[in-house]
């Protein structure tokens, strides 16, 4: 992905994130996640059905690259079964963590291709997707 | 005066405004730590050999030097701990867990740092004690008027930093500690901020107990001090039982503790740090306490009139003395700014700098601090404000 799209798409998602605000609804299931090292802090709702993801929601404080991947996480995983949504996971971790990963998978989550440069940077990069994924792990 | 030769670190082409975090060490400092492990490692109080009693005399110097520093009546009122925080555990938990009972009120601030929140809210849930709050001023500042709004009979003691790590505002507490002391409240000074950066006379001030760390006015990490007046001191209970602060002991009724401060010092002491502390006084002597305030003072005035000629800059407590200054660039996480200055090599702090509680008054969690010390300089600042007029901080801060 070109530098200028990356940058583009992290700053849209920042500013404007997909699925801001909680809903606080009892058919969600709910968690906190913060990172303890840096003041990154989001509250995540997700809503499962016939083990489909039906809504992704979250709400916080966080820096533009986790506001972002977080806002990019939920658009790409809605929709999707857990399998796949666990899946697509698996391949973004892979990614932050400079192993071999499927890029057709991610599509817009590779705006974080590069994160692995900036080690300090890995924990936010993954902090909203990593909440959803033990959202999806406590659903089974 | 140009000190930065006198900081290895100073080499590295960085711009150091954490000084809040910690200080840089001069090399004099490096050096006689390295000259304790390199030529006389020995246990101190120990030994009936030389090196052993150099190594307790350095050592019992530098308690020397911090009873002249804070003007302390006598050296033995002056432990030595592992830091500020140690410090206020120690007299939170060996002196008011046994002098105070279940509904004594203690003042804080919300402004104080986790280390001065923490021990007294675990004492409430402990004993039954009550935290309660000195409403701050608009400028989220200490006032004398304010303290008398929230003192009742049941107020036992007063714990509050002299100089505040996030806002970095200087607590009237002359005048605290006086007002506290005719309705027979003792007072516990944190001053992680203050000491080795403005003159604090224990004597002058009339404090009852004050906690400071090392590593934040030059000296190594892992050493603090602890101050309290000889008869207050005398009842801390120690936290920790073992060598070095006994006589003897025959059986759980026949003990015999050794006076003050050995008492409150079990265990081997951080001997090479204490040594190092010793050198960041010498230092920091050397430099003139007044000198270091005022170099701060000036600095910090030119840092934020240059910030406010910046758009897009929010100075929180530009009306507030001392030597911190919190920001926010509108519109960028303060964690995103400060990534951003680190490209450039600017290190300055982002968050709540362990003062959670101070949201509820500044309305805003987390800020940028820039936090000064003497050894900063003109240049340093420009090159701060070069960096920070620029439109596309948030953009240049992902790194993509």
């Amino acid at each position: 992905m070109e530098s200028n799209f990356k940058r583009t798409l992290i700053l849209e998602n920042y500013e404007k994130p997909f699925h801001r605000g909680l809903l606080k609804d009892s058919t969600y299931l709910r968690e906190n996640k913060n990172n303890s090292s840096c003041i990154d802090n989001f509250d995540i709702e997700l809503k499962i059905e016939d083990g489909i993801i039906k809504d992704i929601r979250f709400d916080g404080e966080a820096c533009a690259i986790a506001t972002s991947s977080m806002s990019i996480s939920i658009s790409k995983l809605i929709g999707k079964s857990k399998e796949e949504a666990l899946n697509i996971i698996e391949n973004y971790e892979k990614m932050i963590n400079e192993e071999e990963y499927d890029e057709d998978l991610l599509e817009e989550l590779t705006a974080y291709e590069d994160i692995y440069k900036q080690p300090a940077r890995k924990k936010c990069a993954t902090l909203g997707i990593l909440g959803i994924k033990d959202l999806i792990n406590k659903s089974k | 005066m140009n000190y930065k030769n006198d900081f290895p670190m100073l080499e590295k082409d960085i711009v150091y405004f954490d000084n809040g975090a910690t200080t840089l060490k001069p090399k004099c400092v490096i050096d006689a730590i390295c000259d304790y492990y390199t030529n006389y490692t020995s246990n101190a109080h120990r030994g009936d050999y030389k090196l052993s009693v150099k190594a307790s005399n350095e050592y019992e110097n530098v308690r020397e030097k911090v009873k002249d520093l804070i003007n302390a009546k006598n050296k033995d009122e002056i432990v030595f701990t592992s830091g500020s925080t140690e410090s206020l555990n120690l007299v939170i938990n060996g002196y008011f867990k046994n002098h105070l009972n279940k509904g004594d009120e203690v003042l804080i601030t919300k402004s104080e740092h986790a280390s001065n929140i923490l021990p007294w809210y675990e004492l409430e849930n402990e004993i039954g004690i009550k935290v309660k709050y000195i409403p701050l001023t608009e400028n989220h500042t200490v006032t004398i008027e304010n303290l008398k709004m929230v003192v009742t009979d049941k107020t036992k003691v007063i714990s509050i930093a002299h100089v505040t790590n996030v806002i970095g505002d200087v607590r009237p507490i002359k005048e605290i500690i006086s007002y506290a002391h005719e309705k027979g409240i003792l007072v516990v000074i944190d001053g992680a901020q203050s000491v080795g950066h403005t003159k604090v006379d224990v004597t002058s001030l009339d404090i009852d107990f004050l906690a400071f760390s090392a590593h934040k006015m030059l000296g190594p990490t892992g050493v603090g001090v602890l101050y309290g007046k000889y008869e207050l001191l005398d009842e801390v209970k120690p936290l920790k039982y073992g060598g070095g602060m006994n006589i003897a002991f025959t059986s759980p009724k026949e003990i015999e503790y050794k006076d003050l401060p050995f008492r409150l010092e079990a265990g081997t002491q951080n001997i090479a740090g204490v040594i190092g502390f010793g050198k960041a006084i010498d230092y920091i002597n050397k430099v003139g306490i007044d000198n270091i305030e005022e170099t701060c003072d000036e600095l910090k005035e030119y840092i934020v009139k240059k910030l406010k000629t910046l758009k897009n800059v929010k100075v929180y407590n530009e009306n507030v003395e001392g030597s911190t200054i919190a920001f926010n660039i509108n519109g960028i996480f303060a964690q995103d700014t400060a990534i951003y200055l680190d490209k450039y090599n600017i290190c300055v702090r982002s968050g709540s700098h362990c003062a959670k509680k101070l949201e509820d008054e500044l309305g805003i969690k987390n800020t940028c601090r820039i936090s000064i010390y003497f050894y900063n300089t003109k240049e340093d600042a420009d090159k701060l404000i070069e960096i920070l007029d620029n439109d596309k901080i948030l953009e240049e801060s992902l790194g993509v």
